[in-house]
């Protein structure tokens, strides 16, 4: 998206806005029938996380991300089309339809996966922080998780190893307050959660996820510090505007709060600040909302156009491909009662 | 070719492993400097460094995770749980990670990492740390399962498994690190995937694996003195699943029994025995019989652990009433 400024905080706002109106559009998808299921869990809201991080990090960098990971994603260089397609289940999507919202991933942008399981994506960064300490490449593996992720003890183990071992690794702790409908407040007595990193003898910080330039900044120098093998464990402290999921309208939580937590929004602010800056105007960032409403809105004309998976794909890669695919019911069936169904 | 241990057989199959691959690292609890809780890593680290030789914290999630992390990024990692009674802890590593990335992710990446752990009874060790939960890993698909009973096995069984593409959960038997056997280390008794046939008989098959083959072939002597001959099946790997041989034998005996030490409900006997009954159902005299661990846990006591899973004498009395 071409930006009428080089400033960072104009390509951050215009990240941000990329991130909020495509998951906007993924509502729209499952409104219009065309999302597969409704997994859909948006990060709007939470988007100074995945940009102020995302954006500091570089090619050969590897990540994960929770089941609401959209926003990481875009910010390390997805491309919404393809991104919509899988959500979509359609074969031309990053998964072949297999995955989805909850399992995506791309190889070739380091992304090794959106995880349905909370914190199970943790512990790869140990190994991807392994794989370039082996392989002496200078390479960052980041896990972006959520605050309900805080309660798994897969993530104190794996933030103990990677202080033991050095490892370049940064824990990134997307705090919107909510594990589905409990309130960090309700599933801890120590909500200060970026003073857990310290015990294990982490760099801890937390930083205002309203605030992109502050998350990039505070980024920045961790995963600098992580790449010199110093890990480090970040709360970005936000608030998820909307439900847990497409179907959760958040019966478990006052409009007043809701309002207030709404106030912490960092494209708004991004926005004042540009104008208030004067590096840009409201003209020029109604225009450029325009051009990513335009190329938002062709992703799920894309999305709905893709091809359906093949049916024979069901029991592909399954195994390596070099390898036989799993025999079917319906092909067993045929060859033990000798008939053909 | 030589006679040496199961033990020794594994270490070095890690050894020329690592030697031929320099991206294989081994990661788990006491690998390192303690050797591995049974011995199968002593020395490793001196030979190949704390960098390739990784002890870890008592993480075991975690310690399965990194190795499926390292596994994406480039590492052939080799991950040691030191009991498979431990493998609850790694389930959701193994079965939702490990085990389907390489589907979920549209085929984009495999898994090429190896679980090595043991299991089985004979050491008194109690309900914790004697049982045989290879029916976890054989009811998710994705993991590969590798069961050696052999000296031969623990060698090359363990050399083809890493190469192999998807995961590879690899599951020893404690009783037998101490066994001896000839190796032959140009030549495995099978390619991956395939039973080996050690013994040919023409009344019944013995389809097992793991220690259960040893007791197989123990009942199968004793039955031989009395004019009973069975064939016995090795199966080496559970998935791969060579049904082909079991179909073959079985075809050609007309009766077949499953000998596993896995308790005998929803386990790998039961599903081999619903396999063998499907398929060769035209050929079969007798219903296929499973000799299989018994529905309870594991006893500290060496007289209730030992009468908990199937014993040579109950494995030779099952052939007797099927051919009586």
């Amino acid at each position: 998206m071409v930006s009428p400024t080089n400033s960072q905080l104009a390509a951050h706002y215009a990240m941000m806005r990329r991130i909020r109106t495509f998951e906007e559009r993924v509502g729209e998808l499952f409104v219009r029938g065309q999302s597969a299921g409704s997994m859909l869990h948006l990060s709007i809201g939470e988007e100074a996380a995945a940009v102020g991080v995302g954006s500091n990090m570089r090619e050969g960098d590897t990540f994960t991300t929770h089941h609401r990971g959209h926003g990481v994603f875009l910010a390390r260089g997805a491309d919404p089309r393809l991104m919509m397609a899988e959500i979509a289940g359609k074969e031309t999507g990053y998964c072949s339809g297999k995955g989805g919202s909850m399992h995506i991933a791309d190889m070739n942008l380091g992304h090794l996966g959106a995880n349905a399981i909370v914190g199970g994506g943790i512990p790869s960064v140990v190994g991807a922080g392994l794989s370039a300490r082996h392989k002496k490449s200078d390479s960052v593996s980041v896990a972006f998780f959520g605050d309900g992720a805080t309660g798994q003890g897969v993530l104190y183990e794996s933030m103990n190893m990677a202080a033991l071992w050095r490892l370049p690794v940064l824990f990134v702790c997307i705090n919107n307050q909510y594990g589905m409908g409990t309130r960090i407040d309700n599933a801890t007595a120590a909500p200060d959660l970026h003073k857990r990193a310290a015990p294990f003898g982490l760099e801890g910080a937390n930083v205002d996820g309203g605030d992109v330039e502050a998350v990039s900044e505070i980024a920045g120098n961790m995963i600098s510090n992580a790449r010199a093998g110093k890990p480090g464990f970040l709360v970005v402290d936000c608030y998820r505007f909307y439900g847990h999921a497409r179907m959760d309208k958040s019966p478990y939580r006052d409009d007043t709060e809701e309002a207030e937590g709404r106030l912490r929004d960092p494209v708004i602010r991004a926005r004042q600040m540009l104008i208030s800056r004067g590096e840009m105007d409201d003209d020029s960032l109604d225009e450029l909302d325009q051009n990513i409403a335009a190329e938002m809105d062709a992703t799920i004309a894309f999305a709905e156009e893709a091809r359906e998976p093949q049916l024979d794909s069901i029991f592909k890669d399954v195994y390596d491909p070099t390898t036989p695919p799993p025999e079917s019911v319906r092909g067993r069936l045929a060859r033990v009662l000798g008939q053909t169904l | 070719m030589g006679s040496t241990t199961y033990r020794d057989a594994l270490r070095k199959a890690l050894a020329e492993g690592m030697t031929a691959d320099p991206n294989v690292v081994l990661i788990g609890e006491e690998v390192g400097r303690y050797g591995g809780a049974y011995g199968v890593t002593k020395g490793l680290i001196d030979e190949f460094g704390s960098e390739r030789v990784i002890d870890t914290p008592i993480s075991e999630p975690s310690i399965v995770g990194a190795a499926v992390g390292a596994a994406m990024s480039g590492l052939r990692p080799v991950a040691e749980l030191m009991y498979v009674d431990f493998i609850g802890m790694t389930m959701d590593q193994l079965a939702n990670q490990a085990a389907k990335i390489r589907y979920m992710f549209g085929g984009q990446i495999g898994v090429p990492m190896i679980l090595r752990t043991q299991g089985g009874t004979g050491r008194s060790a109690g309900a914790q740390h004697s049982q045989s939960l290879e029916a976890y890993i054989m009811h998710t698909p994705g993991l590969r399962l590798a069961m050696p009973a052999t000296v031969s096995d623990a060698y090359h069984l363990l050399r083809q498994s890493l190469v192999q593409p998807d995961p590879v959960v690899f599951i020893e038997h404690k009783a037998l690190y101490a066994t001896t056997g000839e190796l032959d280390y140009q030549t495995p008794l099978a390619p991956w995937g395939k039973a080996h046939v050690p013994r040919q008989g023409d009344d019944l098959v013995i389809v097992t694996y793991s220690r259960q083959l040893h007791h197989a072939l123990s009942a199968a002597d004793t039955l031989g003195t009395e004019g009973i001959n069975a064939t016995i099946i090795d199966l080496r790997t559970l998935n791969p699943l060579d049904i082909d041989t079991i179909r073959l034998h079985v075809e050609r005996c007309g009766r077949a029994m499953v000998v596993s030490e896995g308790v005998m409900t929803a386990g790998v006997a039961a599903e081999l025995s619903a396999r063998i009954s499907e398929e060769c159902f035209d050929f079969l005299e007798d219903p296929v019989v499973r000799v299989a661990g018994e529905d309870i846990p594991i006893s500290v006591s060496p007289l209730l652990e030992a009468n908990s899973v199937p014993t040579p004498g109950l494995i030779a009395d099952a052939a007797r009433m099927m051919l009586s």
